[in-house]
């Protein structure tokens, strides 16, 4: 479906809606004020001590305290948050794309029992709600000594982020013709040299969309991650951040740099990889 | 292998593969390869989801053995005051994310289709909220909502009439309207990408014949546009409507269904029952009666679109 929405741009001169005037770009510079303001809010509180934040809440702050980020780094102990989302992050992309990468060749070009039934028990999976399976979860997880681990909530973040990239790569395999798998095979390549070798290259472009969702995603998950790891040394920085803000006395600028420290890797690569976010945001849109 | 000839998909299979390159070989292999997938899937999809429709139908305290109560759990939810509370507050929830995102979306996304200049510009300050994690915008949003270190004592210093005083997250008549609007600033922006790629879409030459037409900007809007994104529009109004029913992370993050259950939904309810309560059953029974509201939207979907024949 990504594929079609990407191709279906059409020149913009002949034939679009009206043109805009000063109205139609006064309204968009409203609608960017509300989005963007309360990121440059969250810049400026970062920069304030607690005394200036009461006294000017919303301003450019007067004396930046750069060393509201060392604070911020030290107390919601970014450090350990961040290395361990690195970990869980990596291993859920790589894993993802690994495990819906080989799905997506079987559907497509191996031989597998009922493809039509696994592609509707896809979509019925990715349909289902977390609650309806979160309990239960939790109590085997407990059992199998997976609760509290990270490669436990690892393997939740494959179920869950799976379906959706199999059917993006699939749709990009679909679109390729097989004759460079069936060559290889002649040469006398066996199934996996042919999926590393060739099919993963072939597709690289959605292997690479579908790994930069599920790496976002599982970064800034936040539902499994609160239920499934309590153990502070194993901690992703969306939890670091949560116990951070929680309590009667919060302080809100360092707060705002902890909050910073952790979008702005985000930030950073979305600015870099827009397109590619975009059209991969697209296709969660309207691949479920 | 038989390939099943009334099955577009089996057709072109058939096609791309050559006969002779489907052998026993390919059969193990493709089993192989979608093995990952499905193991970790029913492990921690299917599996639990199945045992949860079973935990409902007993007492289950989520550590001892379960004892077998019928339609208990489900008979309580009825008359269970928390229940319908947090069931209500879903609905305000879905009545506000039809209305105000989807407004400001269609909006957002047709005031860029009319622009050249400065399109990728606006479009990528419209999505940068919706990569932002909820913990960090939540963190922004608490700030800017304080009574005491935000907006509305900057307000109250400009001198706008009754601010003052305001706490918007500590009030319970304010404190759902204010997650709402939170939520809301993270997701329309996400809207108005998925909006501007279908506006993209509809045919130029429509546009060309309302304007031969003499249809005004808001006919062509209401004639061309939003007939043209049908499928779009229809496909997030029923994620919409799904999405409502499971909204989890900013009401736990920032009151955790507080003040006094005035923001309380189901998945926070059910959250509460599972793991402070320890009434296991009784919360598999809310996240099963979660998942048939899901359920029921996408089949009332099917059941219009065969009903009015929508190509949707």
């Amino acid at each position: 479906m990504t594929t079609t929405a990407r191709r279906s741009r059409r020149p913009r001169r002949l034939g679009s809606p009206n043109r805009g005037g000063p109205l139609v770009y006064l309204l968009l510079i409203l609608l960017a004020v509300y989005a963007a303001a309360p990121i440059v809010v969250l810049f400026f509180s970062a920069l304030k001590t607690p005394a200036e934040l009461s006294t000017n809440p919303m301003g450019l702050p007067a004396d930046a305290a750069w060393e509201n980020f060392l604070t911020a780094w030290n107390n919601a102990g970014m450090a350990t948050g961040l290395r361990n989302s690195a970990v869980i992050v990596t291993a859920t992309a790589v894993g993802v794309c690994l495990i819906s990468g080989a799905a997506a060749y079987a559907m497509v070009r191996l031989d597998v029992p009922a493809p039509g039934a696994i592609t509707m028990y896809l979509l019925v999976v990715t349909a289902l709600p977390l609650q309806l399976f979160l309990v239960p979860l939790v109590s085997w997880w407990t059992k199998t000594g997976l609760y509290d681990t990270q490669f436990g909530l690892v393997l939740i973040y494959w179920a869950i982020y799976s379906p959706f990239s199999t059917l993006l790569l699939r749709s990009y395999l679909i679109a390729i013709p097989p004759d460079y798998e069936a060559a290889a095979r002649i040469d006398g390549a066996g199934e996996l040299t042919v999926f590393f070798r060739i099919v993963l290259p072939l597709i690289w472009p959605g292997v690479l969309t579908a790994g930069l969702i599920a790496a976002l995603q599982a970064y800034n998950e936040f539902l499994l991650a609160v239920t499934f790891i309590q153990d502070s040394e194993a901690l992703p920085v969306s939890i670091s951040l949560y116990s951070f803000q929680q309590g009667f006395t919060v302080n809100h600028a360092l707060v705002a740099a902890a909050g910073l420290i952790m979008a702005l890797p985000v930030l950073a690569l979305f600015l870099v990889l827009q397109r590619r976010f975009v059209e991969g945001y697209a296709s969660t849109g309207l691949a479920n | 292998m038989s390939v099943n000839t009334h099955d577009a998909e089996g057709r072109a299979r058939a096609r791309a593969l050559p006969r002779a390159s489907r052998t026993p070989r390919r059969r193990t292999a493709g089993l192989l390869f979608l093995a990952p997938l499905l193991v970790v899937n029913v492990l921690v999809i299917a599996g639990p989801a199945l045992s949860s429709v079973a935990y409902s139908f007993t007492d289950w305290d989520g550590i001892n053995t379960p004892g077998f109560v019928g339609w208990d759990n489900y008979a309580a939810l009825w008359g269970d005051e928390a229940f319908l509370n947090a069931l209500r507050h879903n609905l305000v929830w879905t009545l506000f994310f039809l209305t105000v995102p989807m407004g400001m979306g269609l909006l957002g996304a047709y005031l860029l289709s009319r622009i050249r200049r400065g399109r990728t510009l606006f479009r990528v300050i419209f999505f940068v909220p919706y990569v932002m994690a909820t913990v960090v915008s939540a963190a922004v949003w608490r700030q800017v909502l304080s009574p005491t270190a935000g907006l509305i004592p900057a307000l109250d210093a400009f001198g706008v009439p009754w601010v003052g005083g305001l706490n918007p997250l500590g009030d319970p008549d304010l404190a759902l309207g204010a997650i709402a609007m939170i939520n809301n600033w993270q997701w329309w922006g996400f809207l108005v990408m998925l909006f501007l790629t279908a506006m993209q879409s509809v045919n130029p030459s429509l546009y060309e014949a309302a304007r031969l037409d003499g249809a005004g900007r808001w006919r062509e809007f209401w004639h061309v546009t939003l007939p043209g994104i049908r499928p779009t529009l229809v496909f997030l109004f029923l994620m919409t409507i799904i999405w409502s029913f499971l909204v989890f992370d900013y009401v736990y993050i920032l009151t955790q269904g507080g003040p006094a259950g005035s923001t309380d939904m189901l998945s926070t309810l059910l959250y509460r029952t599972a793991f402070s309560e320890g009434r296991a059953g009784h919360a598999s029974a809310v996240g099963v009666v979660m998942a048939l509201i899901s359920a029921l939207t996408i089949a009332g979907y099917l059941v219009l679109r065969r009903r009015l024949r929508w190509d949707v």
